[in-house]
């Protein structure tokens, strides 16, 4: 995969992972153009496109398009399903997840989303392995502020 | 007391809390103590946490929100000015705070600060607080800088080299969280120096650590592999020995790498060959055997291993038998037990086929593969289909026969709605043209072009010429197909297909009247369509005459009068849908009927006196022209306007009949200037054969006339390169021969000799000219010449230059004889000599074998 992004049907981004180097300016283009090309779609089209030199993969979940790019030799219909095993796995961490959630929350997502893919690869394929992970960072997270806020302040 | 200072929402707004195990929504702040402000939020079980706690007195200068509060300041504002003050303001704000001395408020500042970069908002003060987050002992903190560094660096920055240190640090931290975040950064924005750094750390993690970071250090040894191919040798043991792990995350990444490995290095590719024993009992236990509800997805035993599995046996199967042989069970059992009612089915048999199609399998396991993808093309899921046409394209030039077979779905899937199917339906159905279906193709690909969706039109224009021109089964269908093309898309159509239809058309010379009186009707029905105004104009012009005879063997002849074929050519020149070229198609062709009909010819003149003074500058040359060819050149005139003589497949530009009648048309203006004829430098033979009829001289042709000249003369739209021939022709003074070969004598006997001098002018095409004179004391009168040559030569004689040959060589005969060999084959002609001497007939025959300057 070389790049994920979430946006909203107004067009505002609501994540964005790169897995190949680009400059702002090259991100922004891309945004762009990805936006216009999937909010263009006819609502009964297939789900995949072709663009430059990748394909891209596209699923609406309620108000949200996620959108994948893939290379030449990846599986389409597989990447569909990566799309949808990230979408559950926001549901099980939010517990019934809305784009507010994700507005909200956005480092949270982008926590969950690095413990299931990394480097554009899927890193982890079981959805529970991915919950524990995330509910021991929190703790750990949650451990240091408070050990942090223990300390006297002066 | 705990009250909330002004701005903070209220504590009291209970009902604000989600009851809902989760986040709340709100912050909000409160003073303990009047010497400083603790902020906190709840966390899931609803118990309140504190995270910062800031002096007053810091607090007093640049008070800052928390960030949800500010994610709720920004959506509500109404306008973009108004959300650029609040995040102007906020970045003030975080901006002091990053200044200032550590404060438990620094993760926060800069989630905030990676929200408004989301937005798309700079946010590069950030940078350098991403560095020292990532450098505290605090997860909490390490963990919003790593994301910081992960959002706002990348390998270009400077900064980036700086958390080399701290990631090298983290890779060895006792806690695997701190060290999983080390391991995706380095993953997702390592430059090639980072990952040369640490790739040592990162086999070290593949080996001896926990199933946890093994995972991640082996997706992270793939970036590596990416950005730096030499350290892929020190991957390849670490990877190997993954493969016996039990862990699916494990399993997976180890794949992945390996994968990776092959992909780069054909030795690696090699030694790995020898795993695929251990690959096909590991797909065979997700297959078969193993439920684990972990991965299982709709039945699935974890499809993301299997896809990935068989990708890598597709990578090492490709080239080897051996390897080959060894997946051929699994693949067949896998295609054969996938359940394919949902997507990830169809995933993992998609992959299938694609690694089938790809190795050495056995061809029952082919035919079952592209089975498979016929019933794809069957499947109602949109997305399945456009899969399947998307492979059968791949393999569509080696499995032609077995495509072959679902052509019929195919053709079907050319009326889907959907555009992206519909796109790959015309390529495929393209490909799977052949001569033994093309009628019903043609018909298939001609409607879907009255209906396809514009961005398609060129292609499918264009692939219905090459389709046609590849297996036409007739001339006449040809033809017709071009024209039903022109009428329906003649918007879409490239810029050749205007010469090259005129070709086609030229070169069929029995279907001329079928061909005009076709485009005749169609050009009265409509004028729109530039391409097939154009081709009309011209084969009125050129086949007129047929027009108007009222006979015709292919079609119902029409009833025409001269009036209303100048009729339809005038309503051409004056409508404002045509474009110059178009326009000055029509005048040419108004001018060429002025030898073919009989009655206007007064009105042609008046129709090429009145555009004289046109304002397109084009139209007015050519009307000028015209017109000195009626007042000052009209003996010329039938000769410059005869029919056009066969073309030549290949050489547009170069045809000598265009050059002959643009040579002339050149000569008009200077002409006109200098009232003196000039007369082209003829490396064309048939410029040779009218200048003979005028009785020429031989002065160069001026280089300024020759630009208008010819510019004006072709029938063709965009013709730089045609033009660009054509000045290289006449007005670079280069003959386009070489300088010619001496004249050989081919025949002499009875005091007539007969000389043979040769010129090619094109790549199958040359130009004999045969002498003759009379040494005789007597005369000789009735000379003739015949010639014959081999079947696929092409022959053309000119006019000879006269009949008489009189005595002691007083005077020449010159024939030309214009040859086209495009099969090359060897050359060859006969030549039979009859003439009169003394009262009696005299015939001889003569083969000529070598031609000297071939």
């Amino acid at each position: 995969m070389r790049f994920l992004l979430l946006f909203s049907r107004q067009g505002k981004m609501r994540l964005q992972k790169w897995f190949m180097p680009l400059t702002e300016r090259e991100k922004k283009k891309v945004m762009r153009d990805m936006m216009m090309l999937v909010l263009a779609r006819p609502p009964r089209s297939s789900n995949f496109l072709q663009w430059r030199d990748l394909k891209i993969v596209y699923k609406r979940y309620a108000s949200l398009y996620f959108c994948a790019a893939l290379e030449e030799h990846d599986n389409e219909l597989l990447a569909l399903e990566v799309l949808h095993r990230y979408v559950e796995l926001l549901d099980k961490y939010f517990g019934n997840v809305c784009e507010l959630d994700i507005i909200f929350n956005f480092e949270k997502a982008y926590f969950i989303l690095d413990e299931f893919l990394m480097g554009g690869e899927v890193l982890e394929t079981s959805k529970i392995a991915v919950g524990v992970s995330m509910e021991e960072a929190d703790t750990l997270q949650e451990q240091t502020m408070e050990e942090y806020m223990s300390k006297p302040a002066y | 007391m705990f009250h909330p200072p002004v701005g903070a929402p209220a504590v009291e707004r209970a009902e604000d809390m989600n009851s809902r195990d989760q986040i709340a929504e709100v912050c909000w702040c409160f003073q303990p103590t009047d010497c400083c402000r603790v902020g906190g939020r709840l966390n899931r079980s609803s118990s309140l946490i504190l995270f910062w706690r800031v002096p007053l007195h810091c607090t007093a200068m640049s008070p800052s929100i928390p960030l949800q509060e500010m994610i709720r300041a920004i959506r509500s504002a109404r306008t973009q000015c108004e959300e650029r003050g609040v995040i102007q303001r906020e970045c003030a704000a975080i901006r002091a705070q990053f200044r200032q001395a550590d404060n438990g408020a620094r993760s926060h500042n800069l989630a905030k600060l990676l929200y408004v970069h989301m937005l798309g908002y700079p946010a590069h003060f950030g940078q350098m607080e991403c560095v020292r987050m990532i450098a505290s002992p605090r997860y909490s903190e390490k963990r919003v800088g790593y994301l910081g560094a992960m959002m706002l660096l990348d390998e270009k920055q400077d900064a980036s080299l700086l958390i080399t240190n701290s990631i090298k640090n983290d890779l060895s931290h006792s806690n695997q969280y701190v060290q999983s975040l080390a391991l995706c950064t380095l993953a997702c924005m390592g430059s090639a120096e980072m990952c040369r750094d640490l790739a040592p750390e990162i086999d070290r993690l593949l080996r001896a650590s926990n199933s946890y970071i093994k995972k991640k250090a082996a997706l992270c040894a793939v970036h590596i592999v990416r950005k730096v191919h030499e350290l892929g040798e020190l991957f390849a043991p670490a990877a190997r020995s993954l493969l016996t792990e039990k862990n699916h995350g494990v399993l997976h990444g180890a794949v992945v790498l390996i994968t990776e490995l092959c992909e780069r290095n054909p030795e690696a590719l090699e030694r790995f060959r020898k795993t695929v024993p251990d690959l096909v009992q590991i797909m065979k236990g997700l297959v078969i055997s193993g439920y684990s509800p972990e991965h299982d997805v709709a039945g699935i035993s974890d499809p993301f291993l299997q896809v990935r599995i068989l990708r890598l046996l597709r990578i090492l199967g490709r080239h080897s038998e051996t390897a080959s042989d060894a997946m051929n069970d699994l693949l067949a059992q896998v295609a054969t037990n996938t359940d394919s009612t949902k997507t990830v089915g169809n995933a993992v048999l998609y992959e299938t086929v694609l690694t089938v199609l790809d190795i050495k399998s056995e061809s029952g396991l082919r035919v079952l593969a592209v089975n498979i993808l016929g019933r794809f093309l069957l499947n109602n899921d949109r997305n399945i289909r456009y899969i399947a046409m998307m492979s059968l394209q791949k393999i569509v030039g080696t499995d032609h026969n077995a495509v072959q077979r679902h052509r019929g779905t195919i053709v079907d899937c050319l009326k889907d709605h959907d555009a992206s199917v519909k796109r790959r339906a015309l390529e495929l159905s393209l490909a799977l043209v052949s001569a033994s279906n093309i009628r019903s193709m043609m018909k298939e690909l001609l409607l879907f072009l009255s209906s396809c969706p514009p961005e398609l039109r060129a292609q499918t224009a264009s692939g219905i010429f090459n389709a046609a021109e590849r297996y036409a089964p007739s001339q006449r269908w040809h033809i017709d197909t071009i024209l039903h093309v022109l009428t329906t898309a003649g918007g879409d159509v490239r810029d050749e297909t205007v010469p090259n239809l005129i070709q086609l058309i030229t070169n069929t010379s029995e279907l001329h009247c079928y061909t005009v009186h076709k485009l005749y009707r169609a050009l009265l029905t409509d004028i729109s369509q530039q391409p097939l105004v154009q081709v009309a104009c011209w084969c009125i012009g050129e086949y007129g005459d047929l027009l108007l005879k009222g006979e015709c063997q292919e079609t119902e002849p029409a009833q025409v009068t001269e009036d209303d074929v100048l009729d339809s050519l005038e309503t051409v020149l004056q409508s404002h849908m045509s474009a110059p070229a178009t326009r000055g198609f029509a005048l040419t062709a108004t001018m060429k009927l002025s030898t073919r009909i009989t009655d206007n010819v007064d009105r042609i003149r008046s129709i090429v006196s009145i555009y004289g003074s046109c304002i397109d500058v084009e139209l007015q040359q050519r009307a000028v022209e015209y017109n000195a060819l009626f007042k000052k050149y009209d003996h010329m005139r039938a000769a410059v306007l005869e029919r056009m003589p066969v073309i030549e497949k290949n050489s547009l530009g170069q045809t000598n009949g265009e050059s002959a009648v643009e040579a002339i048309k050149a000569v008009q203006p200077a002409t006109v200037k200098q009232g003196e004829p000039p007369l082209p430098l003829q490396p064309a033979n048939q410029v040779c054969d009218l200048l003979d009829l005028l009785g020429g001289s031989e002065e160069p042709l001026q280089p300024s006339s020759v630009q208008s000249g010819t510019a004006s003369g072709l029938p063709i739209n965009n013709s730089s390169t045609a033009g660009g021939d054509l000045l290289d022709l006449l007005g670079g003074f280069e003959p386009t021969p070489a300088a010619p070969a001496p004249a050989v004598t081919v025949y002499e006997k009875d005091g007539v000799n007969l000389t043979l001098l040769c010129e090619k002018h094109s790549d199958s095409g040359l130009t004999v000219t045969l002498t003759a004179s009379n040494s005789n004391d007597s005369d000789i009168s009735s000379f003739t010449l015949q010639a014959a040559v081999p079947k696929s030569v092409q022959l053309h004689m000119k006019a000879p230059s006269g009949d008489f040959l009189p005595a002691r060589g007083a005077a020449k005969v010159t024939q030309m004889v214009v040859l086209n060999n495009p099969n090359k084959v060897n050359l060859k002609m006969r030549v039979r000599i009859s003439y009169t001497s003394q009262g009696s007939a005299c015939q001889d025959t003569v083969q000529i074998d070598s031609f000297p300057g071939l």
